[in-house]
């Protein structure tokens, strides 16, 4: 896992975030908005298309996307048991109500996690958090201070990994290693807090003495363009949101939420 | 990085009026009463004991203390005839620890950070970045990732971004505390460097003396509470304030805090002997093969090598607590009473009474909320019964002088004081072999001699003791037994020897 | 600032509350926020195959383990006690997150992000910013855990049975109470003691030397 930066050769990985954002949320809206499985599965179809064809192919069925694949039955199986009820009953017991409706809901359900959470992990794995913070301060004008506060802090992860190993060796030099996972967890997490928190300190510190935080106008070293590429990316997106809601609504299935 | 351009008017000087700050959360302030004046260009050496407000002072100086609702502020304190606070830019601080300097992801970033701050135009700030790493001897790439980044070198990155904003007065806070000897060298020689290019007014806080004796031209003492102890030419302030600045815990040159006396060294019975041992952090890659070495009950073995040649995953090893990658660790009888296999196999409960580890960093091994609980942590492992456990931990107390701080929490304790702690709570379940990861690692002279006398005691109780050091002179002073690791990989025994 | 008087201590001590994030308020929330999603993700890589067939059948009771998420948003409140800490403490947790790869994707994290931290907010707030102690971090913690089931509910849950809900709401106030809040408010005081917050009002409230 690393949080650090991504590698320079990934596609697209020289786009603005907030356009590849940006890119997402047309769909992200148009397959919340209702619930079947007509415009999921049309989605996930131009997923799978665009993505393999821009380069990112591998990254569909990576380690970091495995949490998609796993949620999405599991929501769905939820649905299947306790799902609204409607049609005839498959099988009945205690709570669980299982019908022809919520065997429907199920599947939309699975097919809709993947559709609105394939893509956003995917793209997340190309932003690299630096070129992030530039996109959001620069692009978005948010407050500078904030995002790179936020920014700074993300530094500290990779020492607050090499704390958690230590830490667990030193709980077991210290005898209380053999039993009582979950209070033993509970007090790493918080030593790690602690730790963490002196580090922030310090790290603020830092900050403040090279000029961060004082008054007057800041630049910036880099650049957040926003041309041509970024453009088309967000085209693209409104464009699978668009084919989505036109087949779903094509065939009959385009099913409110509220409804 | 030669010359100092229209923009920059040159060193800064400080003036110190009357000057007091207290914390927020502190009813005594820090310091009080101080008057100093450092004239621009001057090179100031700033010592005292921990609590005499030199951070303090420092952090002033760069402006960073904090306003009204954090602190309240008495006198006052000018940089360049400015308070500190709105002089940010003319100052340049460099913190203590490594980590927590690193602002950015990649190396020219975190330089540029100051630059951006300061709303230097950007096609001006490239260049000065550049410049500055050179300044400090970094001759990496503009893209090379701050995380893999060495100690030394994270200290240099930090020196650079500081040197890229220009400022006049170069503060650094215990910069070589937590380096290695190379890494100390290293960034003693472009700070050094860094200021004869520029011509930067220079404070320095360090209580080991002979790193910067050479370059300082003046020396500052700082007293308990906050006023002047002594101010002036190096060799002078030395000679007549030696005893003082022993007591305060400052290493003075060419001085050794103490030496363990000369005795007989015969083999002891062992405790623990390796055969081809392979150890490693993470499973699969090794940092150091073949180690065949014997730790024995009254002795001190020494681990020393360069940085990053697997010592400390060397020690932990040995203490039972990473599984090693190959070979044979084998724990005698007197050690093993009883239990069978490889220590890193036994249970954490049976690791008490046999290995006993303190870690680099005392933190690491804090478990509870007040000094009496830490060092009972052990003894109630062992279900011992509640007398016993009293009578153990007020011994570790009085032993380690550790009383006055029975109810305060871990973590709020100095440098020294946890050190301590962490090798009490080790010692209180009476282990027969100790495994100690660095423990002069940032210290001052007074813990040092202290730790260096109490190890030597473990030792001729019949205690083995295993250190790993990058300090020769506490080699020098205690060790029995050298064992030197090289981080180059020899034909078949690894560089043990 | 540096006044050459010295009864600048005055305004710090009648409690005028600044309302201006300093940076070491800023990097520490930060801080705060890229812990809990480092340890959220830890959490969901640990626990989440253990327990995801189980969830998948319980009704609705799911909700009540992911209240660690909900930490970020109640504890970055507590300590720095500013309007917005708790909006932008969870918001921080959720861009990490999203990330490190979560599996709800990264702009429903975020925006699941915003909607917890703003639960939690909402509390602080109709407390006026001044009560910090036990009742009111328990009632962010709901208010947190609510947030997140309504949000879940709506975009994630949309076709499920109201028993399915109910459960699911009423574990996610519950569990966001004793998990976020009351865990945040142990913590609080346990970082107060720890000297970790010597630079915070909650930590000199707590720790005068």
């Amino acid at each position: 896992m690393s949080i650090a930066a991504i590698r320079p050769g990934l596609p697209l990985a020289t786009i603005n975030p907030v356009a590849k954002i940006a890119a997402t949320v047309p769909l992200s809206i148009v397959l919340v908005l209702t619930l079947d499985a007509v415009s999921a599965a049309v989605a996930i179809a131009c997923e799978l298309v665009l993505f393999t064809a821009v380069g990112l192919g591998r990254l569909l069925w990576s380690r970091r996307t495995l949490p998609v694949w796993i949620a999405a039955p599991l929501t769905g199986i939820s649905m299947v048991l306790y799902g609204a009820p409607s049609g005839a009953v498959l099988w009945d017991f205690g709570v669980i109500h299982v019908t022809e409706g919520s065997v429907q809901i199920g599947i939309a359900t699975t097919l809709r996690v993947i559709a609105i959470a394939l893509p956003a992990v995917v793209i997340f794995l190309t932003i690299d958090p630096t070129d992030l913070a530039d996109g959001l301060a620069q692009t978005l004008r948010l407050p500078a201070r904030f995002v790179l506060g936020a920014l700074a802090a993300l530094r500290l992860v990779g020492s607050s990994i090499d704390d958690w190993r230590t830490l667990s060796l030193a709980r077991r030099a210290r005898g209380i290693a053999d039993h009582g996972v979950i209070r033993r967890g509970l007090g790493q997490a918080f030593a790690l807090l602690v730790l963490a928190i002196r580090r922030g300190s310090t790290l603020a510190t830092a900050m403040e003495s090279r000029g961060f935080g004082a008054p007057g106008a800041r630049t910036w070293a880099r650049v957040a363009h926003f041309g041509g590429r970024e453009w088309v990316v967000i085209a693209v997106g409104c464009l699978v949101a668009a084919i989505s809601a036109a087949a779903a609504v094509a065939t009959g299935s385009w099913n409110v939420i509220w409804a | 990085m030669t010359t100092r351009d229209a923009s920059s008017p040159g060193a800064a000087s400080v003036v110190a009026r009357g000057w007091g700050w207290r914390h927020g959360g502190r009813r005594l302030p820090a310091v009080q009463g101080l008057d100093l004046e450092i004239r621009p260009g001057e090179r100031v050496l700033l010592l005292g004991a921990s609590g005499s407000g030199k951070s303090t002072l420092l952090h002033g100086m760069a402006g960073v203390l904090g306003g009204d609702d954090e602190g309240e502020v008495l006198g006052e304190l000018l940089v360049d005839g400015r308070p500190a606070a709105a002089a940010r830019g003319r100052s340049g601080l460099v913190l203590q620890d490594p980590d927590a300097q690193v602002v950015m992801a990649r190396l020219g970033d975190d330089v540029a950070f100051g630059l951006e701050n300061l709303g230097v135009a950007r096609q001006e700030i490239w260049p000065r970045v550049r410049a500055a790493l050179d300044a400090v001897g970094l001759d990496l790439p503009l893209d090379h990732a701050t995380a893999e980044l060495s100690g030394g070198q994270r200290q240099r990155l930090a020196l650079a971004g500081v040197l890229a904003m220009r400022p006049g007065l170069i503060l650094l806070d215990e910069p070589t505390a937590n380096l290695d000897p190379s890494g100390v060298r290293e960034v003693r020689d472009a700070v050094v460097r860094v200021a004869d290019e520029t011509g930067a007014t220079l404070v320095v806080i360090e209580h080991r003396v002979s790193t910067w004796l050479p370059s300082v031209d003046r020396i500052v003492v700082l007293g308990a509470g906050g006023g002047l102890l002594a101010d002036g030419a190096p060799e002078p302030v030395l000679a007549a304030r030696a005893a003082e600045l022993r007591a305060a815990g400052v290493w003075l040159p060419d001085e050794v805090p103490w030496r363990a006396p000369a005795r007989d060294v015969s083999a002891g019975r062992p405790l623990l002997t390796t055969e081809g041992l392979d150890v490693a952090r993470v499973p699969g890659s090794p940092v150091l093969r073949g180690v065949d070495v014997t730790v024995d009950a009254g002795g001190i073995l020494a681990v020393t090598g360069p940085n990053g040649a697997g010592k400390s995953t060397l020690a932990l090893t040995l203490a039972g607590l990473l599984h090693p990658e190959g070979g044979r660790i084998e724990p005698s009888d007197e050690l093993a009473r009883g239990l069978r296999g490889e220590p890193w196999r036994w249970r954490s409960r049976d690791l008490l009474t046999r290995i006993g580890t303190v870690f680099q960093s005392p933190e690491h091994q804090f478990l509870t909320g007040s000094v009496r609980a830490e060092l009972e942590v052990g003894p109630r492992a062992l279900k011992l019964p509640a007398d016993e456990r009293a009578r153990r931990v007020d011994e570790l107390l009085a032993v380690l002088r550790l009383e006055r701080l029975a109810e305060a929490n871990p973590f709020t304790l100095s440098g020294g004081e946890k050190r301590r702690l962490s090798v009490a709570s080790a010692l209180a379940t009476r282990p027969r072999m100790l495994v100690l990861d660095e423990p002069t690692f940032g210290q001052d002279a007074t813990t040092w001699r202290e730790l260096a006398r109490l190890i030597v005691d473990l030792r001729d109780d019949g205690v083995g003791v295993v250190a790993v050091t990058h300090d020769d002179v506490f080699v020098d002073a205690i060790a029995d037994r050298r064992l030197e690791v090289g981080a180059v990989a020899l034909p078949s025994g690894g560089g043990a020897r | 600032m540096h006044a050459t008087t010295a009864s600048s201590a005055s305004t710090a001590r009648t409690g005028e509350r600044r309302l201006r994030w300093r940076v070491v308020d800023i990097v520490v929330a930060s801080v705060i926020g890229v812990a809990v999603g480092v340890v959220f993700w830890a959490w969901g890589v640990v626990w989440g195959p253990i327990s995801a067939p189980i969830e998948a059948l319980l009704p609705g009771l799911q909700a009540a383990p992911a209240a660690v998420w909900l930490i970020a948003g109640v504890l970055g409140g507590l300590i720095i006690r500013k309007p917005g800490a708790a909006i932008y403490t969870e918001l921080v947790a959720a861009v990490v997150s999203a990330l490190i790869g979560s599996q709800w994707g990264g702009l429903l994290t975020i925006e699941a992000g915003l909607v917890q931290g703003l639960g939690a907010e909402l509390v602080f707030a109709i407390f006026l910013y001044r009560n910090w102690r036990l009742p009111v971090a328990l009632l962010a913690g709901a208010g947190a855990g609510l947030a997140m089931a309504i949000n879940d509910l709506i975009l994630w849950y949309a076709g499920a049975a109201p028993t399915f809900a109910i459960v699911y709401t009423i574990s996610a106030v519950v569990g966001g109470a004793v998990i976020a809040g009351g865990l945040s408010w142990l913590a609080v005081r346990g970082l107060a003691r720890a000297g970790a917050l010597d630079r915070f009002a909650a930590g000199r409230e707590l720790r005068t030397v």
